[in-house]
C-alpha cells in the first residue's frame, strides 16, 4: 500500500466505476493514493463495459463490445494497485465537512452540529450565519491538504467529501466514504423523447434495450424498431440483430451518420460508421435518415408503431405503420450531474440541452478537491471519458503531492476526441417538431401521470419556466426526480435544462435515514469483500431494471457503442418497493434520542 | 395607468392581486420569475390555527380560515379540509396543549380532546405511548402554487408579468409613483411590496429597511403511499407541541418538530426545521436526519418508507413573527404585504383582504395596527 496518512480517510473516492472511473481509479491507484471506487451496479464497467455476471456462462462475454480488452486491463490495473472496490453502493448524497456522528464529543443532541454547515461566499446574509459549532465549516474556499493526525479533538475530516451510499441490495443499509478528493464519473441517462404510447410494455430506451443485452444476454424483442437520434442506435441495431433480433429499421430523425461532416476529418470513426453500414446491410436493416417513432400501439404490450418522415424541424408529414413487439428509443444522453450540483460545482450549458460541469484542464470542478470526468462534463463516448478519467485521477495525485510525468499527448487526446464529440453533438440536434407528436393525453411524467394537457394548462396559468411546470403540473415530482420527463418538460418549457436540484439522489427509507450515519465506520478497513457472489439467477436478470433508482450511477457513453439502464417498460410506478425490502437495523446505533424537545 | 403594481407573484402577491382587482382596481403583478416559484413552492400548503396564540395573527388565521373555505369554490387547486392533529410526549405537554386549546377557543378555534386511548380510531398509524391530543378541525392543506395561479387568473382584469425585474421605484418626492423593470418603468397609483422572503430587498430599492430574513426550512418527500382499504395512511396534518414553540422561537440555530402531513398526490410531506443561514441552500444531511427520526418515531410505518426527494425554502421571518401588512408612512404609495414566515399561504387571504382596503379605504375586519411596517423604527 502507499504511505499516505493513515485513518478512515480515503485520498480518493470514485462514484462511477464506467471507463472514466475506472481510468480515474487505476491512474490515482498508481501513484500510491488510497483509491475507493464506488458503483451501483454489481459488476465494474458501467454501461459500456457491461457485461453478464459468471454465473451466465457467457462463453465470450466481451462479444457484444470492442474494446473489452480496455475493461479486462483497467480492472486488471485496479487490482495490482489495490484499489479498493466496492459495487452494489448507490449514492444518495455528497456533502463536504465534517458528519456530525464524527465529532468526539457528540452530546445526545443533534442539533449544535447542523448549525455551522454554511460555507461562508455562498449564503447572501453572511452575518446571519450561526455561530461556529464544535465542528468545521465545508471548506469550500480551501483546496484538499495533508492532513494531520486524528487526534480524538481534531475532526480529521475537515474539507473532505463524504460519499453517502447505500450498500447491498435487498439488504440495503448505509455506508459513508469520506476521502480527501472526489472523482464524478457517474455517466449519462437516455434522453427520452414523450410521444403517443411511450408508456406501452414493449417500449425501451435505446440504452435500456442495450442494457438487457449485455447484462443479462436478454432480446428486447422479436422483431425490433430501432429509432430516434444519434449514433447510439447503429451499435442498439447491430447488437440487437447479432443476438437473433430482426430489426425491422433503423430510424434516425436527423440524418444519417455517413452524411455527418465531422466525420471526415476522424478516419477512425469514418472507418467505425463504414462497420456498422456493413453489418446493417449484412443484416438487411434499412436505415432510413429524416425518419422517427411518432406513435407506439398495442392494447397490453406493443404491436405496431406509427413512422413518420420528418421535415426539417422533425414535423411530420407521411405516415406508415410496421408490425413490432419491441421497440428501443433514445434521442442522444442526458449528462448526470446532480452529485456535483450537491457540492455546488459549477455548471454551463452544453449547447445541447443540458448543464454539464464545468472543468479545467486537469478535470477539476468549481469545488476544490472534486473532479469530475466522462459524461458529466459533456457526452462524448467511452473513449474520451477513459481519457478524462486518466487526466482526473493523475491531477488528484498531482495535487495531493505525488510526482506525477506530464503527459501532453493524454491532453491533446483529450481535446481532440472532446472537438469530435462537440461536432457530432452539433450534429445531433433535437427539433422543435417533436412537439406536435404529442396529443393532449400523452403521458409527460409517467411517475406522476402528468399528460401533456396538464402542462399546457399550468403554461397558461403562469408557468413560464420548467421548474414552475413542475410545482403547477408535477412532472418531475416522482420516483425518477425528473430524470426520464425533465429534458422534455424543459423543451416544452423553451428553456435549457436547468441544472438539477436533487438533494436525495436515490430514494432512501426514512428508517436508513433517521438511523443517522452513526459511527463514521472504516471506509478502508471494511471486511466486505470486493467481488461479490453473483447475482441469484430468479431476479438477477430483472434487478438491473426493476428498480428506477438502482443502478444509474453508472458511465454511458453516447457515441457508437454507449447503453443505459432506463428501459421504459420497467416504469417507476412499479417501484414500490418498500414492501419487497425487508429494513434491516443498522449495526450498533451509540443513541437515539428523541429530538422533539429540542429548541 | 395601472391602479395598483404588485410586486411578487406568490401567495401572498395573488391573493393581494385577487381582492384588488376584485374591488375594482386594475392591476398588474410583475415577478421575476414564474408564479409561485419563491417560498410558495417550497411549502407545504398550511392553513394553521393551531399553531397560533392568542392575538393578531390569530385573529388574522381565523379570518384567512373563511376567506379559503370561500375561496375553494374558485375549483382549480386542492384544498383539504383535513383538520389538525397536535400530540403530546408527555402529560405535561398535553397540559400545555389543553391550556392553549382553551386560550385559543375563547377566540373562536374549535378543537378537540382526544385522550391517548382515541388516538388510534383518528389516526391508525400512530406510535403508541403518546399522552393525548387535541384535534383542530378549522386546519386545512391547499395546494400553494396552484392557488396562487388560479387566484391571479381569477383577479378581474389582473395582468400576470412574468419574468419582470423590478430594479427600482419611479419617485415623485417621497412618494411612490410606479415601478422601475428591467422591462421598462410601470407607473402605479400605489405599488404593493409581496415579495415573500426577498421583501426587504425590495424595500431596500426604495431605500427603506425592512426586517424580513430567510429562515430556512427542509421537508422531505416519501414514495406515494396508500393505506389498508385505499385509505390514505396519514388522515390530518399532524403535529408535536414542539412544533408551537419551534414557530415562536426567536433563534438562529436549528430548532426541528415533527409535521407530517399526507397529499392528494399519495405522498407523506415531512418537515419541519427552521434555522437562519442565509439564502444557503446547501443539503444539510443532519438536519434530514433528525426529520426523518422525529417521523419514525410519530409514526413508526414510516420507517420501511422511501424518502424521493427533499427540498428546501426559505420563509420571510420578521423579529417579532408578525407580518408586514400595510402603507409604509416613510414612502407613501409603497404598500408591504410580507413577512408572513412560514404561515403565509395560510394568511394570504386576509392580508389580501386587509391590503385592498387599505388601497380603497374600506373598514379592516382586523385591527391591522399590530402588522403596520413602521414598528421596527427604533
Amino acid at each position: 500500500m502507499s504511505d499516505a496518512a493513515a485513518g478512515p480517510v480515503a485520498d480518493l473516492a470514485v462514484i462511477g466505476a464506467g471507463p472514466a472511473g475506472m481510468a480515474a481509479a487505476v491512474a490515482a491507484a498508481g501513484a500510491g493514493l488510497r483509491v475507493v471506487l464506488i458503483d451501483a451496479g454489481p459488476r465494474l464497467g458501467g454501461q459500456y463495459f457491461r457485461h453478464p455476471p459468471p454465473g451466465f456462462h457467457a462463453r465470450r462475454p466481451g462479444a457484444l463490445h470492442h474494446g473489452f480488452a480496455r475493461f479486462t486491463h483497467l480492472a486488471a490495473e485496479l487490482d495490482r494497485h489495490g484499489a479498493e472496490i466496492r459495487l452494489r453502493h448507490r449514492v444518495w448524497a455528497v456533502e463536504r465537512g465534517v458528519p456530525a456522528a464524527h465529532s468526539p464529543d457528540r452530546t445526545g443532541t443533534d442539533v449544535p452540529s447542523a448549525a455551522p454547515r454554511t460555507r461562508p461566499g455562498t449564503s447572501a446574509g453572511g452575518a446571519l450565519t450561526g455561530p461556529e459549532g464544535p465542528l468545521r465549516t465545508a471548506g469550500g474556499e480551501t483546496g484538499p491538504r495533508d492532513m494531520p493526525g486524528t487526534g480524538p479533538a481534531e475532526p480529521a475530516l475537515d474539507g473532505c467529501v463524504l460519499v453517502h451510499c447505500l450498500a447491498g441490495d435487498r439488504e440495503e443499509r448505509r455506508e459513508q466514504v469520506a476521502a480527501r478528493s472526489l472523482v464524478i464519473a457517474t455517466g449519462a441517462h437516455d434522453r427520452v423523447l414523450p410521444f403517443p404510447g411511450w408508456d406501452l410494455p414493449g417500449v425501451f430506451t435505446a440504452g435500456g434495450a442495450q442494457a438487457l443485452l449485455k447484462g443479462d444476454l436478454v432480446v428486447a424483442g422479436r422483431t425490433v424498431v430501432v429509432a430516434g437520434s444519434g449514433p447510439f442506435l447503429l451499435p442498439v441495431a447491430t447488437g440487437l440483430a447479432a443476438a437473433g433480433a430482426r430489426v425491422a429499421a433503423v430510424l434516425e430523425a436527423g440524418r444519417r451518420l455517413a452524411a455527418v461532416p465531422a466525420l471526415a476529418a476522424h478516419p477512425a470513426r469514418l472507418a467505425e460508421a463504414a462497420g456498422y453500414a456493413r453489418r446493417l446491410a449484412w443484416h438487411r436493416i434499412p436505415y432510413l435518415g429524416r425518419h422517427t417513432v411518432i406513435a407506439a400501439h398495442g392494447r397490453d404490450g406493443l404491436t405496431h408503431v406509427t413512422v413518420a418522415d420528418l421535415d426539417r424541424d422533425w414535423t411530420p408529414r407521411r405516415r406508415r405503420t410496421i408490425a413490432c413487439d419491441a421497440l428501443a428509443v433514445g434521442y442522444g444522453f442526458v449528462p448526470q450531474i446532480e452529485l456535483a450540483t450537491q457540492l455546488g460545482c459549477a455548471t454551463r450549458g452544453d449547447g445541447d440541452g443540458g448543464p454539464v460541469v464545468v472543468v479545467d484542464a486537469g478535470m477539476r470542478t468549481s469545488v476544490p478537491g472534486v473532479y469530475a470526468a466522462g459524461e458529466p462534463t459533456g457526452v462524448g463516448g467511452a473513449e474520451l471519458a477513459e481519457a478524462e478519467g486518466w487526466i482526473a485521477g493523475r491531477a488528484v495525485a498531482a495535487d495531493l503531492g505525488r510526482r506525477v510525468r506530464p503527459a501532453p499527448a493524454l491532453a491533446a487526446r483529450r481535446d481532440r476526441l472532446a472537438a469530435f464529440a462537440a461536432a457530432l453533438s452539433r450534429a445531433y440536434p433535437v427539433r422543435d417538431g417533436w412537439r406536435s407528436w404529442l396529443t393532449g393525453d400523452t403521458l409527460i411524467c409517467r411517475c406522476e401521470e402528468v399528460p401533456y394537457a396538464r402542462l399546457t394548462e399550468a403554461a397558461a396559468l403562469g408557468a413560464t419556466d420548467a421548474r414552475a411546470l413542475k410545482l403547477l403540473a408535477r412532472p418531475g415530482m416522482g420516483w425518477c426526480q425528473g430524470r426520464v420527463c425533465g429534458y422534455a418538460v424543459a423543451r416544452l418549457a423553451g428553456a435549457e435544462a436547468e441544472p438539477p436540484r436533487r438533494p436525495i439522489a436515490q430514494p432512501i427509507r426514512l428508517g436508513d435515514l433517521a438511523a443517522g450515519a452513526g459511527a463514521l465506520g472504516h471506509p478502508l478497513g471494511d471486511d466486505r469483500p470486493s467481488d461479490p457472489a453473483p447475482a441469484p439467477a430468479a431476479g438477477g436478470g430483472a434487478d438491473a431494471t426493476a428498480d428506477p433508482a438502482a443502478d444509474r450511477t453508472e458511465d454511458r457513453t453516447a457515441d457508437p457503442a454507449a447503453e443505459s439502464t432506463t428501459d421504459f417498460a420497467a416504469a417507476p410506478r412499479d417501484g414500490l418497493t418498500a414492501d419487497r425490502r425487508r429494513p434491516r437495523r443498522r449495526r450498533t446505533q451509540q443513541e437515539r434520542t428523541p429530538d422533539d424537545d429540542d429548541p | 395607468m395601472a391602479d395598483v403594481v404588485v410586486i411578487g407573484a406568490g401567495m401572498v402577491g395573488a391573493a393581494c392581486a385577487y381582492f384588488a382587482a376584485r374591488a375594482g382596481l386594475d392591476v398588474t403583478v410583475v415577478d421575476r420569475g414564474p408564479v409561485a416559484a419563491g417560498t410558495t413552492g417550497a411549502g407545504e400548503g398550511n392553513i394553521l390555527v393551531s399553531d397560533k396564540e392568542p392575538g393578531p395573527e390569530l385573529e388574522l388565521a381565523l379570518l384567512s380560515g373563511r376567506l379559503w373555505r370561500e375561496l375553494a369554490e374558485l375549483g382549480g387547486f386542492e384544498y383539504e379540509a383535513k383538520g389538525g392533529l397536535v400530540v403530546a410526549e408527555t402529560g405535561e405537554v398535553l397540559g400545555e396543549l389543553t391550556r392553549l386549546a382553551a386560550a385559543q377557543a375563547a377566540r373562536g378555534v374549535a378543537s378537540v380532546a382526544v385522550p391517548p386511548g382515541e388516538l388510534p380510531a383518528r389516526e391508525p398509524n400512530l406510535a403508541a405511548g403518546l399522552a393525548g391530543g387535541v384535534l383542530y378541525p378549522q386546519d386545512a392543506q391547499v395546494q400553494p402554487m396552484l392557488a396562487a395561479a388560479v387566484l391571479l387568473r381569477h383577479a378581474p382584469g389582473a395582468r400576470l408579468r412574468t419574468g419582470v425585474t423590478v430594479t427600482g421605484f419611479l419617485r415623485h418626492g417621497d412618494r411612490v409613483t410606479g415601478v422601475r423593470t428591467d422591462k421598462g418603468d410601470i407607473p402605479a397609483g400605489a405599488v404593493v411590496n409581496a415579495a415573500g422572503t426577498w421583501s426587504g430587498q425590495v424595500a431596500a430599492l426604495a431605500g427603506l429597511d425592512l426586517p424580513v430574513l430567510p429562515r430556512r426550512g427542509f421537508i422531505l418527500v416519501t414514495e406515494p403511499l396508500t393505506g389498508a382499504g385505499g385509505e390514505p395512511p396519514i388522515r390530518h396534518k399532524v403535529y408535536t407541541a414542539a412544533y408551537v414553540a419551534g414557530v415562536a422561537s426567536d433563534s438562529a440555530d436549528l430548532s426541528t418538530s415533527a409535521v407530517i402531513e399526507g397529499t392528494q398526490a399519495g405522498t407523506v410531506l415531512i418537515g419541519a426545521s427552521r434555522e437562519r443561514v442565509g439564502f444557503d441552500r446547501t443539503l444539510s444531511i443532519p438536519v434530514l436526519e433528525i426529520l426523518a427520526r422525529q417521523a419514525v418515531a410519530l409514526f413508526p410505518f414510516l420507517a420501511a418508507r422511501r424518502v424521493i426527494r427533499a427540498y428546501c425554502g426559505f420563509r420571510p421571518y420578521c423579529p417579532d413573527h408578525l407580518p408586514v401588512i400595510g402603507p409604509d408612512p416613510r414612502a407613501p404609495g409603497l404598500y408591504h404585504a410580507c413577512g408572513h414566515e412560514g404561515a403565509g399561504i395560510g394568511l394570504a387571504p386576509a392580508t389580501g383582504h386587509l391590503l385592498a382596503g387599505f388601497l380603497t379605504g374600506a373598514a379592516p375586519e382586523v385591527d391591522p395596527a399590530p402588522f403596520r411596517p413602521e414598528r421596527f423604527a427604533a
